[in-house]
């Protein structure tokens, strides 16, 4: 049994922001980088179906794209227990749908019984690059699932996350594609020494092939306006509570 | 312009999303077209006759649920015969599981959660968020000739008023299902439903740890308020689903909505956006809850707990 994982590096901005001189994105200098949360809980999720049905041989690989700072977050699922990884060489970030694109032809190569990709990545929140992925591969594919159930070999049943707290319960043939939804699991902590020995764990790079044109172009990033202002309550905690209080007690007559 | 849009509807009942839809189509220059791909979409079809529809497709398909192939096909086919400029779908669970596959498919222009829709010489913009939504960006999509975009929801209102589309029939063969619907299942009732509070006491990420649930428990009852949280709780199994607020739990709008430690996802705001006042605390100037709020503070959470704690 094989599952590709397919994991993202995201950026996350602190309390300030400039952006490029262009106006197209954030200047680097101003993010910080992780694993995707929702890469953590796939990674998880494909580690547990290995260790609860898996045999000698099988293997667990993360696939990325990205510049090489991106193995950071390669690495975490190394030491979380993934057994190798895969990187595409890839400038900077991209739309989903050419991610996808450029993703699909070593996706494919690992001939994955299942894929598995994360709903949707914070820094971006398209949502997207697993389904698309999914049809690029000719896989069926389950978008938002929250449980699995599957014994190794024909279709899987899994639970499908709808808005409002109802869950859709589907049959999928497999191999599949599952984007995977946060709380499906705990994700585990690598101890000291599975990140040590993650260190010595492959890590393939690839150059992608030539991609399709991109889905968009960011045409200007600004900092949206703040509607129509919160009125922000200075002062001590004591202060702002008392303002708190009176607003409460106000609104509630 | 020619812009499509597709009804979502779940147990045979129309969402509101669709309704939202059109009004975001009618932000747009051209003719409004509605599918409605359904086993029986002649039963939807008085729902979205709303005004600014020009034309309703009935599309007619096996499943009476959701099923991504059967989507993936009838849009496919929707496409191709109507040739719209721009597809509109919603950014929801459904959406999620074949748009993106239709616009690699198709080679179409695609971006998701968008909130902004205008026409230039330069043809559509898009706005949309990136970053934890602390910044915005105006995207373009060069070289296509159309374009699908998955909206977000609550971004515009539902169109209203009724209106005089005409009413067509596409025939669309659908291949089988890889997967299948069996079933729906509610996720556990909650112990108390967050929906009719008048007063919500909403905490998230900023608790950091289990260990401090229970002052902030406590404080929500000396404050006559309901605790409900946001979804890193849930997904921490500290809370049940059910005191969840946002897109993937609940819709709430109480008269007041006190969010301490919430940061304000796209999907939290979703579902607390329009509550009668709302007040957050937060360490980050930046969150984006600030965005909605009516009266902000960058300050502890618990800092101003124990203070509130005192005038309760």
């Amino acid at each position: 049994m094989k599952i590709v994982v397919c994991v993202k590096q995201v950026a996350a901005l602190g309390d300030e922001v400039e952006f490029t001189p262009d106006e197209r994105d954030v200047d680097p200098d101003y993010l910080d980088y992780a694993l995707n949360e929702w890469d953590a809980y796939a990674t998880e999720e494909a580690l547990r179906l290995r260790e609860r049905l898996g045999s000698d041989g099988d293997e667990v690989v993360v696939v990325s794209a990205g510049p090489e700072q991106v193995e950071e977050a390669m690495r975490r699922c190394l030491a979380m227990g993934a057994d190798r990884g895969v990187r595409l060489t890839l400038d900077g970030p991209t739309d989903p749908i050419a991610l996808a694109r450029a993703l699909a032809p070593t996706v494919e190569r690992e001939s994955p019984d299942l894929v598995f990709a994360g709903v949707q990545s914070s820094d971006s929140v398209q949502a997207a690059t697993g389904t698309a992925l999914a049809d690029l591969l000719g896989l069926p594919r389950v978008a938002v699932v929250t449980k699995i159930e599957w014994d190794g070999s024909g279709p899987a049943r899994v639970n499908r996350e709808l808005e409002g707290g109802l869950v859709d319960v589907v049959e999928v043939d497999t191999p599949a594609l599952l984007t995977i939804q946060t709380g499906i699991n705990e994700p585990r902590y690598a101890t000291l020494r599975a990140i040590k020995q993650a260190e010595q764990k492959e890590i393939e790079v690839i150059e992608p092939e030539a991609g399709g044109e991109p889905a968009y172009r960011i045409r200007r990033m600004f900092v949206p306006s703040r509607g129509e202002g919160a009125e922000m309550l200075d002062g001590s905690p004591a202060a702002v509570a008392q303002r708190i209080a009176e607003i409460v007690r106000e609104r509630l007559q | 312009m020619t812009t499509l849009v597709v009804a979502e509807h779940l147990q045979g009942r129309l969402r509101e999303i669709t309704l939202e839809l059109v009004s975001a189509a009618k932000e747009l220059d051209g003719p409004v077209a509605v599918a409605v791909i359904a086993r029986d979409p002649a039963s939807l079809t008085e729902m979205v006759n709303v005004e600014g529809v020009d034309e309703i497709v009935n599309v007619r398909v096996e499943p009476e649920e959701f099923e991504s192939d059967v989507y993936q096909q009838a849009l496919a086919a929707l496409i191709a015969d109507r040739q719209p400029e721009v597809t509109l779908l919603g950014f929801t669970i459904n959406s999620m599981g074949y748009g993106p596959a239709v616009a690699v498919r198709e080679g179409l222009g695609f971006a998701s959660d968008v909130y902004g829709l205008a026409q230039d010489e330069n043809g559509l913009v898009a706005t949309r968020s990136f970053y934890g939504a602390k910044v915005s960006a105006e995207i373009e999509f060069p070289g296509k000739r159309q374009v699908l975009l998955l909206v977000r929801p609550t971004a515009w209102p539902p169109a209203q008023g009724s209106g005089s589309a005409s009413v067509s029939e596409l025939a669309v063969e659908t291949a089988g299902s890889r997967a299948r619907h069996l079933d729906f299942e509610q996720v556990a009732a909650s112990d108390v439903d967050i929906t009719t509070a008048d007063f919500l006491l909403s905490i998230g990420r900023g608790v950091g740890e289990k260990e401090n649930l229970p002052q902030l428990e406590e404080l929500a009852g000396k404050m006559n308020a309901i605790l409900s949280v946001s979804r890193p709780l849930v997904d921490a199994g500290w809370m049940p689903n059910g005191r969840q607020v946002g897109q993937s739990g609940k819709t709430v709008k109480p008269k007041v909505y006190l969010a301490l430690g919430i940061s304000g996802a796209v999907q939290h705001l979703a579902g607390m956006k329009t509550s009668g006042t709302i007040i957050a605390v937060n360490t980050d100037p930046e969150a984006a809850i600030f965005n909605v709020a009516h009266y902000g503070s960058v300050a502890d959470l618990f800092d101003v707990a124990e203070e509130l704690d005192k005038l309760f």
